[in-house]
């Protein structure tokens, strides 16, 4: 089975600035896949260049195995885009974008489309300039879910959504999925890469610096704990499964893995729980502890 | 608490402070306009001063004697088309002279100055939402307003000074030259004031550009046909450009009409700043027109996009060279009895003009004019392309399975026809008017139409330059493309006047075009003009299917 996107050791400058530094990304077919990374890490360059706006300065980009840059139109025919920031042509109608899009594409599903209208509550029949940036948002993500193309690439397409369309968006990425479709989704928020992907790819600087399951990403089968206690806690140090402990008198904070969150609970009790808050590592917590100092 | 409130406002009232919290921030914006406008202006400047200066030069060594400034006023006098086209002349003097040859341009410029300041900053950065950014801090509701409308006047007196100055400095009385430079200043001011109202009325900055810019047009057709015709003068007295030319500087000016125009400019930037100061940031007074919620069956292609971006706006460029070309060819018939006595003149069109009939050199001098303005079209048309690149709208289109060169070409396809529709609606419509006034619809319509499109491939070689460019040189494309297109055009309008050597008037394309309608025709440099118009956009193409979208 091909790769549906297929990119290595990517390179792109521009001007003295260099946006991808060898970076690699695989996408199998089927799959809906995260691609993290902080603001300005090259999510936006790698699609350019998977698109083919762009060229690539070094390194292979494949997309269902050809040249991105050479086919752009037959590559073009099987996907649908959605840029980040959805710019749009300000006298034309909603309704008219999306059929326009779509049409370029070769036609598309207007019962779907008709749903997707409905689902994400957005008036047609609105000049461009008269929407908000998630209606305009909207307007893209509804003219590349209802074209049936077989590669949906999404860049941070949530950022403009309230969380009723998020949650809205997220049930049409599942449906894309039990349709067979592969989804690129490129997104600076852990939890919707969490709640949405099989898989991720995490870049920072140009880099890949991690891929695969989410699952197997040790990284992030951590919690964070931070706790205050009655009396300075013992035998936390060099509990196994515990990372970075930062212990300040009667105050602590670590990282655990699952496995060994039951122990360190139970020390925890034995000293006196005050207070105590448990969440999953935000992405930014991950670069600063995990990712800052690998190249 | 409110025994507090209530005891330490109310003795100032609420009136005079409510009205200074409105300006709040007017200074920061007047200098950030003026830290945004700091080329555009010079340009402006550089144009309306220089424009003016070269004409007073020029005809201060043309017309040396009375006998000479006189027989030149008599045959404007006596040519509707001379009144139609630059307005009236009053007196002998030289400085009327010179008025009616670069006044009402200079007065147009600064109008069309004014506009475009004053919408760029305020519904222009309303509908970007850079005015949301700024009106989150401390800026009153006027202030946008008032800020760009103080640019602007500000820019326009200064316009003004320099005109009264460099006037002095050329040996023009003092008080003519005071009145000419308040003349065109206030034209600035009114229309800025104009184009202030315009734009509270619509939540586009393109529509309210356009209002302005109609209700300038009306005002110049208004006065085109009120001045040569002594019973409908009355139609000049509607127009505020009509109030300007009455002002007539160097014969006895009439103060009391500066007067009014100022008081209308200031009246028209109140009223602006009351109707911006009632309404909800983004919103215009007019209803907004709901669109269509479906796409229209034919938009399909790039070419149909194209299509619906700009048919708005080629419509509208259609119907100002419909009307223009009218009032031209209706005029064409007087030309050439009324030039005959004057010499001077009668040299400066043949010159210009080419060998044949007098008129038909006017005919042509005309038509190469509107070739000028079609290519205008063709370049914008073209160096859009650059706008919707780096606004990130070409790529939802081509990230579509849409080829660079589909994309691409339909947008030049767009330019190119539309330049060349253009021309053809100025040649029939001059052969109309003409064939109309002459009695020979049927032998003249062909010939014009004929003449027009000649300068066609003309227009299309500036057109293929701005798709080099954007291939080529996408950063410097808009600059370079209308640089390139302002040396061309005055090249063609003024060289020949400036008896500038050959090789330097050769550089425009319109150099090689012949000279239609009268001279002879031959296909040879139609054909070169459109050889190089295609290698330049076949260039251009090339490069940009093999660059980067930036």
């Amino acid at each position: 089975m091909t790769a549906v996107i297929e990119v290595d050791g990517l390179r792109k400058s521009f001007g003295r600035a260099r946006a991808l530094d060898g970076l690699d990304l695989t996408v199998v077919p089927g799959e809906v896949h995260g691609f993290l990374g902080p603001n300005g890490a090259g999510k936006t360059t790698t699609i350019r260049v998977l698109l083919g706006l762009i060229r690539a300065g070094g390194g292979t980009a494949r997309l269902f195995g050809e040249d991105p840059w050479s086919r752009v139109t037959t590559l073009h025919r099987r996907l649908a885009y959605v840029p980040g920031d959805v710019t749009l042509w300000p006298n034309l109608s909603g309704g008219e974008v999306i059929d326009l899009l779509a049409r370029l594409r070769g036609g598309l599903d207007e019962k779907r489309k008709a749903v997707l209208l409905e689902k994400f509550e957005l008036d047609p029949a609105k000049k461009s300039r008269a929407y908000s940036k998630g209606n305009r948002q909207k307007v893209a993500l509804i003219a590349a879910l209802s074209s049936g193309a077989e590669l949906l690439i999404l860049d941070e397409p949530t950022s403009g959504l309230d969380p009723l369309m998020e949650a809205a968006f997220r049930e049409c990425v599942e449906e894309e999925r039990q349709a067979g479709r592969t989804v690129l989704l490129s997104s600076h928020i852990l939890s919707e890469v969490e709640a949405l992907c099989d898989r991720v790819t995490i870049i920072r600087a140009g880099r890949t610096v991690d891929s695969g399951a989410l699952a197997d990403l040790r990284h992030l089968s951590r919690t964070s704990v931070r706790a205050e206690l009655d009396r300075p806690p013992e035998g936390l140090d060099g509990l196994a499964g515990v990372h970075d402990l930062d212990l300040a008198g009667t105050r602590v904070s670590c990282q655990v893995d699952n496995s060994a969150l039951d122990e360190l609970l139970v020390r925890l009790t034995r000293a006196g729980v005050r207070s105590l808050v448990s969440q999953p590592p935000t992405l930014e917590e991950l670069f600063l502890r995990h990712y800052t100092d690998q190249p | 608490m409110t025994a507090l409130t209530t005891g330490r406002r109310q003795p100032a009232g609420p009136q005079p402070r409510a009205a200074r919290r409105g300006l709040a921030g007017t200074g920061p914006l007047v200098l950030l306009a003026l830290r945004r406008d700091r080329i555009f202006l010079l340009i402006w400047l550089y144009v309306i001063v220089g424009g003016l200066a070269s004409t007073t030069y020029s005809f201060r060594h043309l017309y040396i004697t009375e006998a000479q400034r006189a027989s030149l006023a008599l045959s404007i006098r006596n040519n509707p088309s001379f009144l139609a086209l630059s307005g009236p002349v009053y007196g002998n003097s030289l400085g009327s002279l010179i008025i009616w040859k670069a006044g009402l341009f200079c007065a147009v410029a600064a109008a069309l100055l004014g506009i475009f300041a004053v919408i760029r900053h305020t519904r222009g950065d309303e509908e970007a939402g850079r005015l949301e950014l700024l009106g989150a801090t401390v800026v009153g509701r006027y202030a946008a307003t008032a800020a760009s409308v103080a640019e602007t006047f500000g820019a326009c007196v200064l316009i003004g000074l320099l005109i009264a100055v460099v006037q002095v400095l050329f040996g023009l009385p003092a008080a003519g030259s005071l009145a000419l430079g308040a003349a065109v200043a206030l034209t600035g001011w009114m229309f800025a004031a104009v184009a202030a109202v315009c734009a509270q009325l619509t939540e586009s900055a393109r529509t309210a550009r356009g209002m302005a810019i109609a209700v300038l047009g009306l005002s110049y057709l208004l006065r085109a046909v009120g001045d040569p015709a002594a019973s409908l003068h009355w139609l000049s007295w509607v127009s505020p450009l009509g109030w300007v030319e009455r002002i007539q500087p160097y014969s006895g000016a009439r103060w009391w009409l500066v007067g009014l125009c100022a008081v209308v400019s200031v009246t028209l930037a109140g009223l602006a700043a009351l109707l911006a100061g009632r309404r909800d940031l983004g919103e215009g007074w007019l209803p907004a027109r709901p669109g269509r919620a479906q796409g229209p069956a034919w938009l399909r292609t790039p070419l149909a996009l194209a299509w619906r971006l700009q048919r708005g706006g080629l419509l509208g460029w259609a119907l100002g060279f419909a009307v223009t070309a009218l009032v031209l060819g209706a005029a064409a018939k007087d030309v050439g009895s009324s030039l005959n006595s004057s010499p001077q003149t009668r040299d400066v069109i043949l010159r210009m003009g080419g060998h044949a009939g007098l008129v038909d050199a006017y005919l042509a001098i005309e038509l190469g004019l509107l070739g000028v303005v079609a290519a205008a079209f063709g370049v914008a048309a073209v160096l859009r392309m650059r706008g919707e690149e780096t606004e990130q709208r070409a790529e939802p289109v081509l990230a579509g399975p849409v080829s660079r060169i589909r994309w691409a070409a339909a947008e030049v396809m767009l330019a190119a026809g539309g330049t060349g529709l253009l021309l053809a609606v100025a040649g029939l419509a001059t052969g109309l008017a003409y064939g109309l006034s002459t009695g020979d619809v049927s032998g003249q319509l062909g010939r014009l139409l004929g003449a027009a499109l000649a300068q066609v491939p003309a227009a299309w070689v500036l057109t293929g330059l701005a798709v080099a460019l954007f291939g080529l040189a996408p950063r410097l494309a808009i600059p370079a493309g209308w640089t390139l297109f302002g040396v061309a055009a005055l090249l063609t309008l003024l060289g020949p006047s400036l008896r500038l050597p050959q090789w330097a008037l050769d550089l425009t394309p319109f150099a090689h075009v012949p000279r239609l309608p009268g001279g002879d025709f031959t296909a040879v440099p139609l054909l070169w003009l459109t050889a190089v118009a295609v290698a330049l956009t076949g260039a251009g193409l090339a490069a940009f299917r093999r660059r980067d979208l930036t």
